[in-house]
């Protein structure tokens, strides 16, 4: 549904984008993750048409972007970072201009405006003006403008940025709730979003893919570590020595109540860990592995870029 | 076709919900009432024209057009909101006409206004209404020169007061060099050169009741070339 190849943005000598090329497939929910001017926003600009590429090409329902944007530009629902509005117009408006831009019939475009106003939840104020509207509202207003003419892919630059707490966890509710019928790509760079919403994610950092997978499989992508957390009553110093000792454990740290071991991807020594500790007359209260969280990957991935 | 009703609609609306086309309509009516009075007083109601009326017209509608024009595409910009209008299969063209349009429109709203001068002088007199129609064509056209110009100056800038000041200046230079070339110390070539530029210069036959084709075309061709180069300055901002 989406196709980037080898796509390339220089702002004048910066390098914004850096001959990145992914896929993504019909019904995927997809995050571009990475800090701040990583490219993401560049990336989904081109994206939607709205930046030529230096070099490049990308495709959106099978439309090239750069020699028939006009065609792809159909097939997409957009919201920017700075969920654009005009602040005089009402939010039913708002929509029927956006609906009627995007080539939805007029009886159509009242209908649609109903759904999505139902479905973001904006029932109340379909006739205020935008301009009274609160951060979280006019976020919503911006989604409805992205979903309002049924677009086939929905690129969304920084859904959940400036609301708060309980608007952002409905805004990814009803992300997935949207996905079930449209491709999506997010951008964020807050890891647990993509955590919560997404099947996939791209990282991207300095305008490079660093990171391709889905969600489950990107611990096994960093070669580090793995981690077991084991909460042992004994002395803990000499805990520690014995645990080094073993084979396949690369470091044992302390943290609160806890011991950290490391220990290779490929290597599982729980069994000797339990075996030495139990020999050793202490006991062992548990014993877990940990996930990297998507901190961790982050971290290790842009980190491991830097060096 | 649809999509720039849709945007010159959308347009239209909103300067009928913003207080500022209600003020520039006020301040020209005042004004070009005002003028339109005096020049009968003085003249002590022996000529039953429009005179008064044009004395200071144009100047005001070109006035009218840089601050009309001047949110047209700026505001945009400065609110991202043509991050939506681009981004919809929308041509740039378009967005550009339809903008056009919007502003045409309340122009000719504001000028329609001001049909109670000739219907006051059919009233009370018996004026020649040739050079009366004449002279509205010629404000029509001169207006959409002017519309044209603040919009491309608008599609520049992010900032309004930038907008308003430089298309300000851009178009009172234009109708100045008329009165430049009218000197009497400038050579007569580098007079008809300047005239031929003028804004000033080609609105002057309109008002005596001649429509010469040169003329039209002229405010023609300044419409359509910097429309042109509005839809260009849009299209530029994709490859930065």
């Amino acid at each position: 549904m989406i196709k980037v190849r080898n796509l390339t943005k220089y702002y004048g000598e910066r390098l914004a984008v850096d001959n990145i090329s992914f896929n993504i497939g019909k019904g995927e929910i997809v995050g571009l993750l990475g800090p701040n001017a990583a490219g993401k926003s560049t990336t989904m600009r081109i994206l939607t048409g709205f930046l030529m590429p230096t070099k490049g090409d990308t495709w959106i329902a099978d439309c090239n972007m750069v020699t028939n944007s006009l065609e792809g530009r159909k097939h997409i629902g957009y919201m920017p970072e700075s969920v654009p509005l005009y602040t005089d117009m009402t939010v039913r408006d708002y929509l029927d201009f956006f609906a009627r831009l995007r080539g939805v019939e007029r009886q159509r475009a009242r209908k649609r405006i109903n759904d999505v106003v139902t479905l973001c939840h904006l029932e109340e104020y379909i006739d205020t003006i935008i301009g009274k509207l609160s951060r979280g509202f006019r976020q919503r207003v911006g989604l409805a403008q992205a979903i309002v003419h049924e677009p086939e892919v929905l690129i969304l630059d920084e859904p959940t940025v400036g609301i708060d707490p309980i608007q952002i966890s409905q805004t990814r509710s009803l992300i997935k709730e949207l996905g079930k019928q449209h491709t999506i790509l997010l951008s964020t760079h807050i890891l647990p979003e993509v955590d919560l919403t997404c099947n996939r994610v791209i990282i991207i950092h300095n305008g490079k893919i660093i990171a391709e997978d889905r969600i489950e499989n990107l611990s096994a992508i960093v070669k580090g570590a793995k981690r077991l957390r084991l909460e042992v009553k004994g002395p803990n110093d000499q805990i520690i020595k014995r645990l080094q000792r073993i084979d396949g454990v690369k470091r044992v740290s302390k943290e609160g109540n806890y011991l950290i071991v490391e220990c290779p991807i490929n290597i599982d020594p729980r069994g000797q860990i339990t075996e030495t500790i139990v020999k050793s007359g202490w006991t062992l209260l548990s014993i877990e592995a940990m996930d990297m969280s998507l901190e961790d990957i982050f971290l290790h991935l842009t980190t491991k870029e830097e060096n | 076709m649809r999509n720039i009703s849709t945007i010159a609609g959308k347009e239209f609306k909103g300067y009928l919900n913003s207080p500022m086309a209600y003020i520039i309509i006020c301040i020209f009516l005042l004004v070009t009432g005002t003028y339109f009075s005096i020049y009968l007083k003085q003249i002590d109601y022996t000529d039953t024209s429009i005179r008064g009326f044009l004395m200071y017209a144009p100047q005001l509608l070109l006035l009218f057009a840089a601050i009309i024009t001047m949110r047209s595409l700026a505001e945009e910009k400065k609110m991202g909101t043509w991050e939506l209008l681009l981004t919809s299969p929308v041509k740039d063209m378009d967005v550009v006409f339809g903008k056009f349009l919007a502003a045409f429109g309340i122009m000719v709203i504001m000028l329609v206004l001001t049909w109670y001068y000739p219907i006051l002088l059919k009233i009370f007199g018996d004026p020649d209404m040739g050079p009366i129609w004449t002279s509205y064509l010629g404000l029509l056209l001169l207006g959409s020169a002017g519309i044209a110009i603040g919009l491309f100056v608008s599609s520049l800038t992010n900032n309004q007061i930038i907008s308003v000041v430089v298309s300000g200046v851009i178009l009172f230079a234009l109708w100045y060099l008329g009165t430049i070339a009218n000197n009497n110390y400038m050579p007569t070539g580098m007079a008809q050169v300047l005239s031929y530029f003028s804004l000033q210069s080609h609105s002057t036959n309109f008002q005596i009741g001649i429509i010469d084709t040169r003329d039209i075309i002229y405010y023609f061709s300044i419409t359509a070339l910097f429309l042109y180069a509005a839809v260009r300055s849009l299209e530029s901002g994709r490859w930065n």
